[in-house]
């Protein structure tokens, strides 16, 4: 219980600092953003919008301090500010939508690929000799040298577009009305197996090595020794003795990569036209909309936080010696 | 005399390395009779602890068998393949490593490691198979409460007792212990040897147990046989090789040792143990032997019968 | 198998291990023909910015690699990239170990509160993803290589930290490092001269590691046209070809020959730092002299200790 809450308190501080730096960023920035952006802005948008953007970057009369305490208190409300390129959409209405399939998108290949990575590692590790351990690792090695959204390129020419075996984009068919039916997710499985296969590709080889070599360092503990000189089956020391403790680093390393793939899998939208967060931090970039910018790494960032955080439970339900270690 | 229920003879075993071959175990031959303790005893690197795993086969690569003949209950070891081996392994011939706290596996519990062995070798109900992993508990000394316990909830000792009844659970006809109460202090070993001589005398097996401190094992074992740079040097009834050591190395270690009523002045052996990857010719103790003359630099000695089942490879005794 | 090899030291050990597994070899070979490549080609290119010729040519004699949407020649901007891309990864591979040691080592060494506010440190910078927050601190400044090499070494120091952090507090413990304290040794002096020399291969590894995650991210954001769109880099390159929708038009010579670069920069690193792997773990060289033994025996490696009796 005391490791949950002190893991809990760490996470709180990470997320107290990624608002803090949200915060001081405008703030601190050489030369004058601000300027350049009223002067582009200055006949387009309305006071309200512009005193919005003088909020954001700090240029009101309060001081430092009580502007931080007001932001603060916006951030806990959910408001973000107003966008600059949805103007006058709140920045929070833009993301919402576009987090629920960023979300969608990431977490399926994430979970596919370190299921399928972890498995194939225990294989190459148990059978040293095998295809899967000598050409297996150098290949995905080589896919995962590309990056993500380099894979999705080229899937989407080759499957999409010359073969027309998946469709060119979108999470769902123009013509349909989302709905909780049997159509409609058949649709977005559809439109999903092509964006959630690049990742997974180009994340697989990096699970597999992880876990090979774990396995490797477990195989030769002496309670894998002693399991097999006990003659307990093969298959039972691979799993229970060998896979079990070789899985608890793995589980840390993969809490550990999340925000990194979770990236990754943001560029792999805009090729697919996805209709995540990453298309709209593309628009953010174009249009120098910084509210919005600023809203989707705060989303993003708490995103990969908590999901931190439910690794931290698994953990805990792995490894007995967590449960009772008080530091 | 009952018949050897373990017997090696010539036994041979190489490290491969990328500058060749070392031999860590040099043409050893030892017998062991059912229902006695026999100690081994050596320095470290002397190749005691390689002869054990060599035995059941479970020697990590980069080692490999080069000869010899390992008899066990009238099949030889040597020629079994995976499932012959795999199946005798436990059965029969069982294990109790040196260090506990890593021979346990972490993430479960004692209790489920124990009825883990019962299960791979018996057809046996999961709820009788725990019940049993309680009775072998309680007989080792722990309260059959802990079977639910993990292994680092428990203290050096009581993790060492849980070895000892895993290794017990098929009641075996040999359990060799490698250095089993090194890594703990002296009170809890004695109370385990004690639990062990105890265990041995009511259930009959025979107990091969290695460890370096050559007087701790002459109190305990019924015969003993001495190692030094990958042979066998000595071997015999305790008793005898107390009374009457015949070969100088073990001469030697016996002096090292204090006893506790301050008769004679402790004594070390002078010099180191040899590398075996360049050993000494002929008689390998040739270097720190305090009576060695030519003979001994040129050719390796035979053994010499010196007692009723008492035999030395020396020079002095030829 | 029987011959004695000298104890390889320094440099020689390096090259020792590139040139025995073959692996690292091919790595090597890689990496050298595109420092080459960034060296020696854009002289022998045409200017990547200038129009050459019609707008989204297929390859062809003229044109090795075809034109982009803008009419600029792809192989051309593709060498000169090349240049450009690699220098910053080297750069930021170099800068994110030397700030990753500097911070790591101290917290290792020094323990106590020092350790534990260090250590939050990289933690949270561990765990905020990087991607978000390199597009944040890149938005507000002026674009270009050293903005780009800032948010790269911002937002990748934390996990080399870590790693060199545990690696010190594992050498702080051995005895030698005990005898210069107790000496009176400043801990400047312990560190430079007792801790840092045992990780030379760590450091070598990382260095090759944070080479290749420069490079990578490098190109991701490029991509997103965070880096000086006007000047020819990998990924500015794949950034217009997204923008020229190279994709919808079938030109597909505009992003493959870069992806593909990028690709075997990488894993030629990867195989590098592969055949660096039996420096830092011998048991894997030994596993492998063990294997050949048998395998020149005839005998299989089996679970149990194999018997191989004939005589050679």
């Amino acid at each position: 219980m005391r490791y949950i809450l002190r893991r809990l308190g760490f996470y709180l501080l990470a997320a107290w600092v990624a608002l803090t730096l949200n915060f001081f960023l405008p703030r601190l920035m050489p030369g004058d953003p601000a300027t350049a952006l009223f002067a582009r802005f200055a006949g387009r948008l309305g006071p309200e919008a512009m005193q919005a953007l003088r909020e954001t970057f700090g240029l009101t009369d309060a001081s430092l301090f009580s502007q931080y305490l007001t932001y603060l208190g916006n951030v806990l409300r959910g408001d973000f500010g107003v966008s600059v390129a949805y103007f006058p959409a709140p920045v929070s209405q833009v993301i919402a939508l576009g987090f629920v399939w960023t979300i969608f998108l990431a977490g399926t290949a994430v979970i596919v690929s370190f299921t399928i990575g972890t498995m194939l590692g225990i294989v190459a590790a148990w059978w040293r000799r095998g295809w899967v351990d000598t050409w297996l690792p150098s290949a995905l090695a080589f896919l995962g040298a590309f990056p993500y959204f380099w894979l999705a390129m080229v899937f989407l020419y080759v499957l999409g577009f010359t073969l027309g075996w998946f469709p060119l984009g979108h999470a769902y068919g123009d013509d349909l009305t989302p709905g909780f039916n049997a159509t409609f997710l058949a649709d977005v499985a559809r439109h999903a197996i092509l964006p959630v296969s690049t990742v997974v590709l180009a994340t697989l080889g990096g699970w597999l090595l992880s876990m090979r070599n774990t396995m490797i360092s477990v195989l030769g503990s002496d309670y894998v020794n002693l399991a097999r000189a006990r003659g307990l089956r093969p298959g039972r020391v691979m799993m229970r003795y060998a896979a079990r403790n070789a899985l608890i680093p793995n589980v840390t390393g993969f809490g550990m990569s999340l925000g990194f793939v979770l990236g990754g899998s943001l560029l792999t939208e805009i090729v697919f036209s996805y209709p995540g967060q990453g298309y709209l931090l593309v628009q953010a970039v174009r249009s120098q909309d910084y509210p919005l910018m600023q809203g989707i790494f705060l989303v993003i960032t708490l995103a990969v936080l908590a999901a931190n955080w439910l690794v931290d439970l698994v953990y805990l339900w792995l490894d007995p010696r967590i449960r009772d270690s008080a530091s | 005399m009952t018949d050897a229920v373990l017997s090696i003879r010539d036994l041979c075993v190489d490290y491969v390395t990328e500058h060749g071959a070392v031999r860590a175990i040099d043409s050893v031959s030892l017998d062991v009779y059912g229902g006695e303790i026999l100690g081994v005893a050596g320095e470290s690197g002397s190749g005691k602890s390689t002869l054990v795993h060599a035995v059941m086969r479970i020697l990590p690569p980069p080692a490999v068998i080069r000869g010899g003949v390992v008899q066990f209950e009238g099949r030889d070891i040597l020629s079994l393949d995976e499932g012959e081996l795999r199946a005798l392994r436990w059965n029969r011939i069982s294990m109790v490593f040196q260090s506990a706290m890593d021979a346990l596996n972490p993430v479960i519990t004692v209790g489920e490691q124990i009825v883990d062995t019962l299960t791979a070798h018996r057809t046996i109900p999961t709820a009788a198979a725990r019940a049993r992993a309680g009775e072998l508990l309680e007989m080792v000394g722990i309260p059959d409460s802990r079977v639910d316990a993990y292994a680092h909830q428990l203290s050096g000792g009581m993790r060492q007792r849980v070895c000892i009844a895993l290794a017990l659970a098929l009641e075996p006809a040999v359990v060799i212990m490698d250095e089993p109460t090194t890594a703990l202090d002296v009170i809890v070993e004695r109370e385990i040897l004690n639990t062990v001589r105890s265990l041995q005398r009511r259930l009959g097996f025979a107990v091969v147990y290695i460890t370096h401190d050559l007087a701790r094992m002459l109190q305990y074992s019924d015969r003993v046989a001495v190692f030094y740079a990958a042979r066998i040097v000595e071997a015999g009834p305790s008793a005898e090789l107390h009374r009457a050591p015949r070969h100088p190395y073990t001469q030697g270690l016996l002096r090292a040792f204090p006893t506790v009523h301050g008769e004679e002045e402790a004594r070390s052996i002078p010099g180191s143990p040899p590398s075996l990857v360049n050993p000494p010719a002929g008689c390998r103790f040739h270097p720190r032997c305090p009576f060695v003359f030519d003979r001994c630099r040129e050719v390796v000695p035979e053994f010499v019968s010196v007692g009723p089942d008492h035999a030395a490879a020396c020079h002095l005794l030829g | 198998m029987t011959k004695t090899v000298a104890r390889d030291s320094g440099l020689s050990l390096w090259v020792h291990a590139i040139r025995r597994d073959r692996k690292a070899t091919i790595g090597a070979l890689i990496i050298a023909f595109f420092v080459l490549v960034a060296l020696v080609g854009p002289l022998l290119v045409a200017d990547p910015d200038a129009p050459v010729g019609i707008p989204l040519q297929v390859p062809s004699a003229q044109h090795w690699l075809g034109t982009t949407g803008q009419g600029q020649d792809v192989l051309a901007q593709l060498v000169v990239g090349t240049r450009t891309s690699m220098a910053i990864g080297f750069a930021v591979g170099l800068v994110v170990v030397l700030v990753g040691a500097l911070i790591g080592v101290t917290a290792g060494y020094f323990g106590g509160r020092v350790d534990a506010l260090l250590s939050l440190l990289f933690n949270v910078f561990l765990v905020i993803p990087g991607l978000p927050l390199a597009i944040v601190i890149a938005a507000y400044l002026p674009s270009g290589p050293l903005t780009l090499g800032l948010v790269l070494v911002v937002t990748g120091w934390a996990w080399n930290a870590r790693v060199l952090r545990a690696q010190t507090l594992s050498q702080r413990k051995r005895d030698f490092v005990a005898a210069a304290v107790v000496s009176g040794e400043s801990s400047f002096r312990i560190v430079t001269r007792e801790i840092l020399p045992t990780m030379t291969s760590l450091l070598v590894a990382q260095v090759i590691g944070g080479t290749t995650y420069a490079i990578g991210a490098q190109v991701g954001l490029e991509f997103l046209g965070l880096g000086d769109v006007s000047v020819a880099t990998w990924g500015t390159n794949l950034y217009w070809a997204q923008n020229d929708s190279a994709l919808l038009t079938g030109a597909w010579w505009t992003f493959a020959p870069t992806g593909l670069c990028v690709a075997l920069v990488g894993f030629g690193l990867v195989l590098l730092n592969s055949g660096f792997d039996e420096i830092t773990n011998p048991r894997l060289l030994q596993e492998r002299t063990w294997r050949a033994y048998l395998e020149k025996r005839g005998c299989e490696p089996s679970r149990s200790t194999p018997v191989v009796t004939e005589h050679d």
